[in-house]
């Protein structure tokens, strides 16, 4: 019976035991552990969001990278394909302004020739004339030198009018 | 390396209880037998062991002559005797022989209990053996608790190491296992330090109780009744009116059922803690009793072989109490949170649970 039979000085001194052991680790211990517990587990879940948060956003990020990229693509191949075009442009009309300016000297020079040849024939003809003139001069001169040969030729003239 | 310490620990602490044992039991042999001389009386043994003492035993001593004196340390004996305060040394009473003479005051020991030579009524407040051990458990849990708590603040923000962190996963657990899913988030908060308390102090004084020569406080009706009360105190203090609301007026009884259920409703409010009370203290007193017993068989039969089956048996349930003082430190905290949590859930979804 001894065994089931609680001893007043036993009840006393647990009590006394427990109840200040309890306010002494409520205080010093229970208050700054499940403080920093409750801490620790707040800075981890806030981690935990900042990390998935920035996870999130990179993804985003990474959506608008590749359209800004896609865009870039597109926009270098209009970019190449308008130069290629003004590139083309330039060259025909570069040639095309070529021909027609070699046709133009070409043209001018065949009118220079022309011109000069005409210049050169007129030249000749004139060379031509006084040569003439000249020769027939003295041509002249040499056969009206004498008197009789001069009187031959009247002679010659009154016979021809006479006869006619 | 560590585990291989550690067994080499276990085994010098085994070595260390059985010659210890058989010191103290040949002490019973020598002081208490009755009858014939050297017979060796169990029950006597078992008894002294489990039983609180107003001295700590530690052995026995031969002299010349063959007579055995006990070793023990002497522990304050405080009295209240008719109004006057008498503390004296257990020691004084030279183990039962003597009479201790204070004042007006004759206090005797017979059989492990002091009386006044002439039935004065005393209020024993003595720091026996049992106290003892507790204010030792008591000094462990400040002592590693404090520390424990200035890890945290010395190294706050970084992960938990060493003692720090084993203490740490035992007190989550309590918080996230135990306390939380029966006490609720809202609650929970206001009652963790006296559930934490209540764990590792149980747990504290089972495992003191477990070590050769110490006390069986837990398993002690005084210790276990103390602490159940407090439970009880705090459970109806906390109580809400839905939780009295169930006592004094069951809902969906009928009238006429009133006088016989509302009784019934009031008995449970202490067969509650009375469980608490009388499942630790059978499970510890339990469990010494059975490591006494197989203890005893070797001194019952005198032979070395039924010596060394009995070893093996204590070796076996010094592992089984060892889990048993911790199993049943959590099942006090459980139960404990368990009522509180019924004593203030918010009766959302109307009645008709638990009955």
């Amino acid at each position: 019976m001894d065994l089931v039979t609680p001893s007043i000085g036993l009840i006393f001194w647990t009590s006394l035991t427990f109840i200040t052991v309890f306010f002494i680790l409520r205080k010093f211990a229970w208050q700054p552990i499940l403080g920093a517990l409750d801490e620790r587990e707040k800075t981890i879940a806030d981690s935990l969001a900042t990390a998935e948060k920035a996870k999130q956003e990179m993804a985003v990020l990474n959506v608008e990278n590749a359209r800004l990229l896609q865009e870039a693509r597109t926009e270098r191949e209009k970019m190449l394909k308008d130069a290629k075009t003004v590139a083309d442009r330039l060259v025909n009309e570069a040639k095309d302004k070529a021909i027609e300016e070699s046709n133009r000297i070409i043209a001018s020079a065949q009118e220079a020739i022309k011109n000069e040849k005409q210049a050169a024939l007129t030249e000749v003809r004139n060379q031509v004339a006084s040569l003439s003139l000249t020769i027939a001069e003295k041509l002249l001169k040499n056969e009206l030198g004498n008197k009789n040969a001069q009187l031959d030729l009247a002679q010659n003239f009154l016979k021809e009018i006479k006869s006619n | 390396m560590k585990t291989y310490t550690l067994r080499f620990l276990f085994s010098c602490l085994f070595a260390l209880s059985f010659s210890l044992l058989s010191l103290s039991v040949r002490a019973e042999d020598g002081n208490e037998s009755s009858g014939e001389e050297g017979k060796f009386n169990p029950k006597e043994m078992i008894m002294h062991h489990v039983m609180d003492s107003y001295d700590w035993h530690l052995l026995d001593l031969k002299d010349a002559n063959g007579e055995e004196h006990p070793v023990s340390i002497p522990l304050p004996v405080i009295l209240f005797t008719d109004g006057s305060l008498d503390v004296f040394m257990s020691s004084a009473f030279h183990h039962g022989k003597e009479q201790v003479i204070k004042g007006n005051n004759v206090y005797r020991m017979e059989h492990g209990h002091i009386h006044e030579a002439n039935g004065k009524k005393i209020i024993d407040l003595s720091l026996t053996k049992n106290v003892v051990s507790m204010l030792i458990g008591a000094l462990i849990l400040v002592l590693v608790f404090t520390s424990v708590a200035k890890a945290y603040v010395k190294q706050s923000g970084q992960a938990p190491k060493g003692a720090q962190n084993f203490f740490e996963m035992l007190i989550v657990f309590i918080r996230d296992e135990v306390v939380i899913p029966n006490i609720g988030e809202k609650k929970y908060k206001t009652y963790l330090p006296y559930l934490l308390t209540l764990f590792f102090f149980i747990w504290i004084n089972n495992m003191l109780g477990l070590i050769p020569t110490g006390a069986n406080m837990s398993g002690n009706i005084a210790f276990t009744l103390t602490l159940a009360f407090l439970t009880l105190l705090i459970t109806n203090f906390s109580g809400n009116k839905a939780y009295w609301g169930h006592i004094f007026l069951p809902p969906g009884l009928p009238l006429w059922m009133l006088p016989i259920m509302v009784p019934v409703e009031i008995i449970g409010i202490f067969t509650k803690p009375f469980a608490l009370m009388i499942r630790l203290f059978a499970n510890i007193t339990g469990g010494h009793i059975i490591i006494l017993s197989l203890t005893s068989f070797a001194f019952i039969f005198k032979s070395m072989t039924v010596g060394f089956a009995a070893s093996a048996g204590v070796i076996m349930m010094m592992f089984l109490e060892l889990f048993v003082a911790a199993l049943q430190a959590y099942i006090f905290t459980l139960l404990s949170s368990l009522f509180i949590g019924m004593a203030i859930v918010e009766h959302e979804h109307g009645h008709a649970e638990h009955h």
